[in-house]
């Protein structure tokens, strides 16, 4: 381990990519071979016309671990930009989830009253299942899944993170 | 339409097949020279190849051979080294290349054939996933799908091993691709997202100066970045130390930027560095990183390195400054811009304590005073030859002959006491695989050496282990008429294993001696080259002159002490102040740490 500050920090990078092939593995590799953390990561494209995607990724480290990432993301080639939203100011991170939760009786009731209170939707039903769609921060999504789970949470797919710096600031 | 009517359309007319278009771009930037071995799939870049003179193509006998001759090519020349190689196995085998030219930023492209792009994924007949497998491997790498994008790829593809901190790129080829038209494209004036910064953040060099002015102890410490940067750098570098006056120590890729004569210079620093470089690293107080990246090598226990200095770091490559040692001035840029720089500043300022300086220099001299790279050689004439002893009559040899001097190394003992004891004056002049540590790279890389400069003396400081790795390429000496110097230190041991065996591992030497050594005369005769050997001290001197008079390759086997072990040396995990400086100072090695053995 470097030495310097050892607290950890959680930070949300966006990078913005040419939206070629391997571009994606690129990334995945830097992380996987130099041993850094993914919590999170979501990738898309965002401007057919130029050819970019953008991708988001939630991880982790000292501070020397998460500027070591981003000076490392910088110097791939078909990286455009990299942006530490969590430092580079306030931002706005958001998730989307779809769960299923299986049940019925009382705990049917529980959960359509859980699901109203956290603003979550119902996008389908049978007489033994609801699948809740909800899009919020990554805390709230798991506040709701802890809620779910004893009344019969099924699974669970999440998006990861889409993240983008608030007011006029652009990546 | 009528169809014999002229063709309107200038790209259509002017497309030619994939393969012409491949060498025309080669040869737009710059190439002479491809190192390579033919295969199926680049059957048509060879059939390109032959109807034309202005590239010239060096067979190698393995692709592996191919990637470190193109590494030797680019370290003596400042040019980007060239590789062709076919598709699968030609291309596996030119991994361990490729992850030497990454480790040691070295400029290369590799261009590897591929199965058809209709048949890529059906596991088709040496078919591999060379770019999944490269991209570990490589600063880049591409595959080309489309035509139209060929001329493209290659001249970015040079553009990406060049600029920043250089590296190799790989760029895979479907043979259909190279059989169809393909339109030519001149290079593009600049790469839509890699720019990597050249000129060094002004304020940034006022703040280092400005610690330099200051510095009562200081230290510069320099590495690959500065030769990478060309032979300017290593005269800034020069003209920098010697206007302070302050000490310099090389890591073993920076080996010949600064004068191994100059009284500036401590030595090579790090695990067999110099106990003065190392000392010196120790007690500074502002230290001048240029072009080097604290390898674990370097800096040894890392919580125990440079403890009182503030360290300024300057690197083209941001990911190499604070990735292992947190730096107090950080610059990003080209190291001859940035030593440039801190010149042009500490002239037009001046400064420095010199009172301090002249302290910190009686202090170096003391240090230095224990002559740490002592070695005891019994003179008498059938006494067996010391290494370093050979490696100082090399010096001394080849230094009174006047030749410009190029040497190679493979890994191990041998290569750290080339290192020690073969000053370099200029750059260039050294090439040894200092990241990836690959046995086997210096025959090669000497044939590459030799074939961009043809009138040099050229010579593999080899080991009998190391030099077995890659030594079909005494075949490409022979084919080429190279006649590059195989000067081996044989001492019947993977010397630098069995050394780490007696101090770590209580002289349990497992599976480090070799038991079945050819004949290094007679396969010297095997590969059409001269054999000689020198097996007593008596038998040194004469065996060398006769090996730099030869027209011819020449393998020159030297028996050595097989127990001599390479000092000084840190332990694993040990501080720069914890030296072990040999027989005689040797401490003990029970005093290494658990936590030293895992960090091999």
């Amino acid at each position: 381990m470097p030495p310097g500050n050892s607290a950890l920090r959680s930070a949300t990078i966006s990078v913005l990519v040419d939206n070629e092939s391997g571009v994606l593995a690129r990334v995945i590799g830097l992380f996987s071979g130099r041993g850094y953390n993914i919590d999170s990561l979501t990738v898309a494209p965002v401007d057919d016309a130029r050819g970019r995607s953008r991708i988001n990724i939630v991880t982790s480290g000292t501070e020397m671990v998460i500027e070591q990432i981003k000076a490392q993301l910088d110097r791939l080639v078909p990286v455009h930009r990299v942006a530490d939203l969590t430092r580079e100011g306030p931002h706005i991170a958001r998730e989307m989830a779809l769960m299923k939760v299986v049940c019925t009786g009382e705990h049917r009731a529980e959960a359509l009253r859980l699901a109203d209170a956290f603003r979550a939707r119902v996008v389908d039903a049978t007489t033994e299942s609801f699948v809740f769609e909800m899009t919020g921060a990554t805390e709230k999504l798991d506040a709701f899944m802890a809620l779910m789970r004893p009344l019969g949470l099924a699974e669970v797919s999440r998006t990861g993170v889409a993240a983008m710096a608030r007011g006029t600031t652009t990546i | 339409m009528d169809v014999d009517a002229p063709q309107a359309d200038a790209t259509t007319e002017a497309q030619q097949p994939g393969a012409e278009v491949l060498l025309r771009a080669l040869k737009e930037q710059g190439v002479e020279v491809i190192f390579g071995y033919p295969g199926g799939a680049v059957l048509p870049i060879y059939d390109a190849l032959f109807s034309q003179n202005a590239i010239r193509h060096i067979l190698v006998r393995h692709e592996q051979g191919a990637v470190h001759a193109a590494e030797g090519y680019a370290r003596s020349t400042g040019k980007v080294g060239c590789v062709l190689v076919t598709s699968g196995p030609g291309a596996t085998n030119a991994v361990t290349g490729l992850v030497d030219a990454l480790m040691d930023s070295i400029p290369l492209v590799c261009l590897t054939g591929q199965v058809p792009t209709h048949l890529i994924g059906n596991d088709a007949f040496q078919e591999a996933d060379t770019t999944g497998i490269t991209r570990p491997a490589t600063k880049h790498n591409y595959l080309v799908k489309r035509a139209e994008d060929l001329a493209r790829v290659v001249h970015e593809a040079f553009y990406v091993a060049r600029a920043g901190r250089p590296g190799p790129v790989v760029i895979d080829l479907p043979k259909d691709i190279l059989i169809n038209k393909a339109p030519y494209k001149a290079p593009a004036p600049e790469h839509p997202s890699y720019r990597p910064r050249r000129e060094p953040d002004p304020a940034a060099i006022a703040r280092a100066a400005a610690l330099l002015r200051q510095a009562k102890r200081p230290m510069i410490y320099t590495g690959g970045g500065v030769i990478n940067s060309g032979p300017d750098a290593s005269v800034a570098l020069t003209r920098l130390v010697r206007a302070t006056g302050f000490p310099c120590t090389h890591t073993l890729m920076g080996l010949g930027a600064l004068p191994a004569s100059d009284p500036h210079f401590l030595g090579m620093l790090g695990m067999h560095g110099t106990y003065e470089a190392n000392l010196a690293m120790h007690g500074c107080d502002v230290l001048l990183a240029v072009g080097a990246r604290f390898d674990d090598r370097v800096t040894g226990r890392l919580n125990a390195f440079c403890p009182g200095a503030k360290i300024v770091h300057a690197d083209i490559d941001p990911s190499s400054i604070n990735k292992n040692v947190a730096t107090d001035v950080a610059i990003v840029g080209d190291a001859g811009e940035v030593l440039r720089a801190l010149l042009a500043s500490w002239e037009a300022e001046g400064g420095a304590d010199r009172s301090a300086l002249a302290a910190w220099w009686r202090q170096i001299d003391l240090w230095r005073a224990k002559q740490s790279l002592r070695f005891t050689q019994d003179m008498r004439p059938g006494a067996i030859i010391k290494p370093q002893y050979a490696i100082r009559r090399l010096h001394e040899l080849t230094r009174a002959s006047g030749r410009d001097v190029f040497i190679t190394t493979e890994v191990g003992q041998h290569q750290m006491w080339a290192a020690q004891f073969f000053g370099f004056e200029k750059p260039n002049r050294w090439m040894t695989s200092g990241g990836l540590g690959t046995m086997g790279y210096g025959l090669p890389a000497a044939a590459g050496v030799q074939v961009a400069n043809p009138d040099a003396l050229v010579i593999d400081i080899a080991g009998e282990a190391s030099v077995l790795m890659n030594i079909q390429e005494m075949g490409t000496l022979a084919q080429y008429r190279l006649p590059v110097k195989v000067f081996i230190l044989n001492n019947r041991y993977m010397g630098m294993v069995r050394q780490w065996q007696e101090l770590l591992h209580g002289g349990r030497y497992s599976e480090t001696y070799s038991e079945a050594l050819p004949n290094f005369v007679k396969l010297a005769d095997a590969f059409h080259a001269v054999g000689m050997r020198a097996e007593t001290v008596g038998q040194l001197d004469d065996v060398i002159r006769e090996m730099l008079a030869c027209p011819r390759a020449v393998i020159a086997d030297i028996l050595v002490d097989p127990a001599e072990n390479c000092f000084p040396m840190i332990p694993s995990g040990a501080a720069h102040n914890e030296m072990i400086l040999g027989p005689g100072h040797e401490q003990e090695a029970a005093g290494i740490t658990d936590e030293g053995l895992v960090l091999v």
